[in-house]
């Protein structure tokens, strides 16, 4: 049985800084994994490199077993590299799928700053997001023909927005939503892409404590509706600790552990990385 | 589809029904010469050229300066095309060349060919164009209408496009006939036609759901990117049709002058449609419309009298010459740019609530301001 | 080889004089942008509107008098301009910013046209500027000779401004990050006039070379020096102001290469002239798909 995401000394090198060195890590079918670190340790770089927003400097993601991205250093890079494992990927083809490649296999994203469509409604937001798998053409959606499609997606749509509360809003616009809607819109609409795993980039920031436990409680239903995988950064560690199965830590850039969140918790390089060391130890 | 909305489309087919009728009538009953008919036709082909960039820059966030590049290789395809081909051999027209392309085509015909030659050459362009960023986009875009100019007017190429010189005696608006008789074309209401259903395609292409990810795509790339949107699949989509309609536009505006010449396809021309498009309001299809006809009627009729010397009985030859219109109009048109930028319509459109809103608004007002 | 070149010595001479001004124009268009990202599209119109002064101030001052007043006029006028249609929108969307420009470009054409009448004015020959002289063969104006002197001149000092001056500091500053500079207390506003002005004054000296090579000024005769000066603007990396001059030169040169296409490749034809504008654009083309940053420009990445 192959993991549903595989990371493989994933190395992401801007110019001289390495934002991201030498991550492995996997997510098994079904499991909700968080990505935690403090800040400026990577976690959306590497977040950016799994949905194609970024080319990895070095190393290998794969989907379902399958490859969708390698890469190694090129170019200028060869010679200013300093990350690890510069010469494990050099025999391979690079592939660098771009975002949509992405979400089209299946794994489907929110933003750490909310990306709304501006403009749209809240009910045109998620229709705007069942794009992608609408079985048309050009020609079919202009004359028409294919409006069994277009009453399809409006039909899930409708459905899709009753499931997440959000259907009193929907003529509303998305961004005259309160913050925690809107958070949740953001959900909604990756959904609506029709995802196997989805990447949150911290979901509860900037809520409440009583929004943060409703939204630990609507991860994991959503997890169960869909079948999801889900793969989240998150700084909140009540809700880390209370709905991950697994936990990778990442600290300037490097892994320093993975585990359990007993495990992670106990892990002195982790408390060290969050509280600091006193250099006259 | 619910009662409403099923009213709404109802009130949008009698007021459209009601537009042609009456430009009918007045086809029918006024001289073919009348100012009113010149207005409406021009009015008309530039509506659709303005709608066709109000896709682009309005509806997809591209700001594309091509349009008057897309609007020449229309007008100089369906020019070619539909000339005669006693004429193209006979050099009444191609006086220095021999002209290369010996057959000819219907009215029809030759406004697809227009529309798709532009629609092709859209495709090329936007193959590399596309993937630079807004600003790039726009002085490439620009570029590309000056290269196409340059090269109409290009000696090697002249056994196609006659050189310099200037093509006619194709078949303009006076001389289309309804099929499969011999009776003429109204000229105004046959463009009228063309225009309106290019621009109920336009319509059906932003309400349907590659419209949205049009809209998807100028409100945020990489949110669109992320919800699995291609984003230059859907560039060069809209980059393409745009261009159709607007080489379709250009076939137009060559049927209703009877001549054409590259040189009157410049980067003034291109502004002008923006400014246009800015006036309706980016983003608004009806506003595009209104504002091509208000701009058209001003600049063709109304404020003729700005470059004749008289103008609302006041006669000044010497401040109201030529140039005079313009400078007025280019005035105007920073007045609404500073302003009013969102321009008449803003992003909506046109509806009857709305009107009914806006009325009641300003009654009210007047009716607060007679109280005080 | 010193045959061929001797041949077409014309060619290169014009071309390189035609790229200095390019340069000069180039210069405000890069330094507008590295401010305000913004295409500044009325610059070529400012440019031709220094043009016309000069042909109205000439034909009642003395060269001494008007050639520093139409300097003046053309920096007031790039002030104003910045003043009336820019600052306005300063928080506006960057689309709202470019139409702006281009309602005064279609504006000062406009203008233009209505106080010409639509004519050619005939260029004033200024004296030294517009004598001719003889170089291996070739016949030329001064002004040939001249203006890649000046323009490197020009530049020099510009640089030193902009390496040693506090303004110059802080027009660096603002160009790198607009909203800190604010926070640390640079006048924006100010610097952004001043990039205006210098922008300005160099498109004066620019009018000044350029017109007394053509002889005559019509209100559509900015446009295209305009567009190709930004053409070089964008070759050299926007934003980079030797980039800026390197790109003018180059674009003139290969320009007037091709002008003289019949002679120097031996292909007859006579739309040479129109085609080395197309060239300019197919240029512009190319280097946006292969290198987007130009020469010397950096990279934006932009944050997710």
């Amino acid at each position: 049985m192959n993991s549903i995401l595989e990371l493989r000394n994933v190395t992401m090198q801007f110019g001289g800084v390495v934002a991201v060195n030498d991550f492995s890590m996997h997510i098994e079918e079904g499991e909700i994994v968080a990505l935690i670190g403090p800040n400026g340790a990577g976690k959306t770089t590497a977040f950016n490199c799994i949905t194609g927003v970024y080319e990895p400097t070095n190393g290998e993601i794969l989907y379902r077993g399958h490859t969708i991205a390698v890469s190694h250093p090129r170019g200028r890079m060869r010679r200013n590299y300093g990350g690890a494992h510069g010469d494990l990927y050099t025999s391979r083809r690079v592939i660098s799928p771009s975002p949509d490649e992405i979400t089209r296999l299946g794994i489907a994203r929110t933003f750490q700053n909310i990306r709304l469509f501006k403009s749209m409604t809240v009910y045109d937001n998620v229709l705007t997001a069942m794009h992608l798998r609408a079985r048309q053409n050009v020609f079919s959606a202009v004359f028409r023909i294919s409006w069994k499609e277009e009453r399809r997606m409006r039909e899930e749509t409708e459905r899709l927005l009753k499931e997440q509360d959000l259907y009193q809003y929907r003529d509303e616009k998305a961004t005259s939503l309160p913050y925690g809607k809107q958070r949740r819109l953001e959900i909604a609409r990756a959904l609506a892409t029709e995802p196997e795993l989805l990447l949150l980039d911290e979901p509860a920031a900037g809520m409440n404590p009583q929004e943060t436990r409703e939204l630990s409680a609507f991860i994991k239903e959503i997890k169960e509706r869909y079948s999801l995988s889900v793969f989240m950064i998150e700084h909140h560690m009540d809700l880390v600790m209370d709905i991950s199965d697994r936990i990778y830590v990442l600290d300037f850039g490097s892994p320093i552990a993975e585990g359990t969140p007993e495990e992670i918790q106990k892990n002195q390089r982790v408390i060290d990385a969050y509280l600091g060391v006193r250099d006259d130890v | 589809m619910n009662r409403e909305k099923r009213n709404r489309l109802i009130v949008i087919w009698v007021g459209v029904a009601a537009v042609y009728l009456a430009v009918l009538i007045c086809e029918l009953t006024l001289r073919p010469t009348a100012m009113l008919l010149t207005v409406l036709k021009k009015g008309a082909i530039y509506s659709l050229v303005a709608v066709s960039m109000n896709l682009l820059n309005g509806f997809t966030g591209l700001f594309s300066l091509g349009q008057a590049g897309f609007m020449l290789i229309g007008a100089y395809t369906y020019a070619i095309l539909t000339m005669p081909s006693e004429v193209k051999t006979s050099q009444s027209v191609y006086k220095y060349y021999e002209c290369f392309i010996t057959f000819d085509t219907g009215v029809f015909a030759g406004l697809l060919a227009a529309g798709l030659i532009a629609a092709l050459f859209a495709f090329l362009i936007g193959w590399p164009v596309l993937r630079l960023k807004s600003d790039y986009l726009a002085i490439a875009t620009l570029g590309f209408a000056e290269i196409i100019r340059a090269i109409c007017q290009w000696d090697v190429l002249g056994p196609v496009t006659n050189g310099a010189n200037l093509l006619r005696s194709y078949i303009d608006l006076t001389r289309v006939i309804i099929p499969f008789t011999d009776i003429p074309f109204p000229p105004t209401l046959f463009v009228f036609i063309v225009s309106g259903v290019c621009i109920l395609l336009i319509v059906l292409l932003i309400n349907s759901s590659y419209g949205r990810a049009f809209k998807a795509i100028r409100d945020d790339e990489t949110a669109a990117e992320a919800m699995g949107i291609n984003l230059f699949r859907h560039k060069e989509l809209s980059f393409v049709i745009s261009s159709f309609f607007a080489g379709v536009s250009g076939a137009l505006l060559a049927m209703f002058q009877y001549t054409v010449q590259a040189q009157q396809f410049k980067t003034m021309m291109t502004y002008e449609i923006l400014l246009i498009v800015v006036i309706g309001g980016i983003g608004s299809i009806s506003g595009s419309c209104i504002a091509s006809f208000l701009y058209i009627t001003l600049s063709e009729w109304w404020l003729r009298g700005l470059d004749m010397g008289t103008f609302l009985g006041i006669n000044a030859p010497g401040i109201f010459r030529s140039g005079f219109r313009k400078l007025v109009f280019s005035l105007i048109i920073m007045v609404i740019v500073l302003f009013f930028s969102r321009g008449i319509m803003g992003d909506k459109e046109l509806s009857l609530t709305r009107m009914r809103l806006a009325f009641r608004r300003a009654s009210s007002r007047l009716r607060k301001e007679a109280h005080s | 080889m010193a045959g061929f070149f001797h041949d077409n010595l014309s060619y290169f001479l014009s071309g390189i004089s035609v790229g200095g001004q390019y340069a000069l124009i180039a210069i405000g268009y890069t330094m507008v942008y590295g401010i305000l990202r913004l295409i500044n599209f009325a610059h070529g119109d400012v440019f031709m509107c220094a043009g016309l002064v000069m042909v109205y101030f000439s034909s009642s001052f003395p060269f001494t008098i008007s050639i520093p007043l139409v300097i003046i006029a053309t920096v007031l006028l790039g002030f104003f301009i910045e003043r009336v249609a820019y600052r306005p929108l300063r928080s506006a969307p960057r689309m709202s910013v470019m139409i702006s420009a281009i309602g005064v470009s279609y504006l000062l054409q406009n203008a233009a046209l209505y106080f010409t009448g639509g004519l050619a004015k005939v260029y004033p020959s200024i004296p030294f500027l517009s004598d001719t002289v003889v170089i291996w063969d070739a016949t030329t104006k001064m002004v040939t000779l001249v203006t890649p002197f000046l323009t490197i001149a020009l530049v020099i000092v510009l640089t030193l401004l902009i390496k040693h001056t506090k303004t110059g500091m802080a027009m660096r500053a603002v160009s790198r990050d607009f909203e800190t500079s604010q926070l640390m207390g640079i006048k924006i506003n100010s610097v952004i006039s001043m990039t205006f002005v210098i922008g300005s004054l160099l498109a004066a000296v620019a009018s000044l070379l350029y017109f007394t090579n053509y002889a005559s000024v019509t209100p559509t005769s900015g446009s295209m020096p305009g567009l190709k000066a930004f053409v070089a603007a964008v070759f050299g990396g926007i934003g980079s102001i030797p980039g800026a001059v390197i790109g003018g030169f180059i674009i003139g040169i290969c320009e007037n290469i091709i002008r003289g296409g019949s002679s120097i490749f031996n292909i007859p034809g006579t739309g040479w002239t129109t085609f080395s504008d197309a060239f300019t654009f197919a240029f512009l083309i190319v280097i946006l798909v292969v290198k987007p940053t130009g020469l010397f420009g950096e990279k934006a990445v932009d944050k997710v």
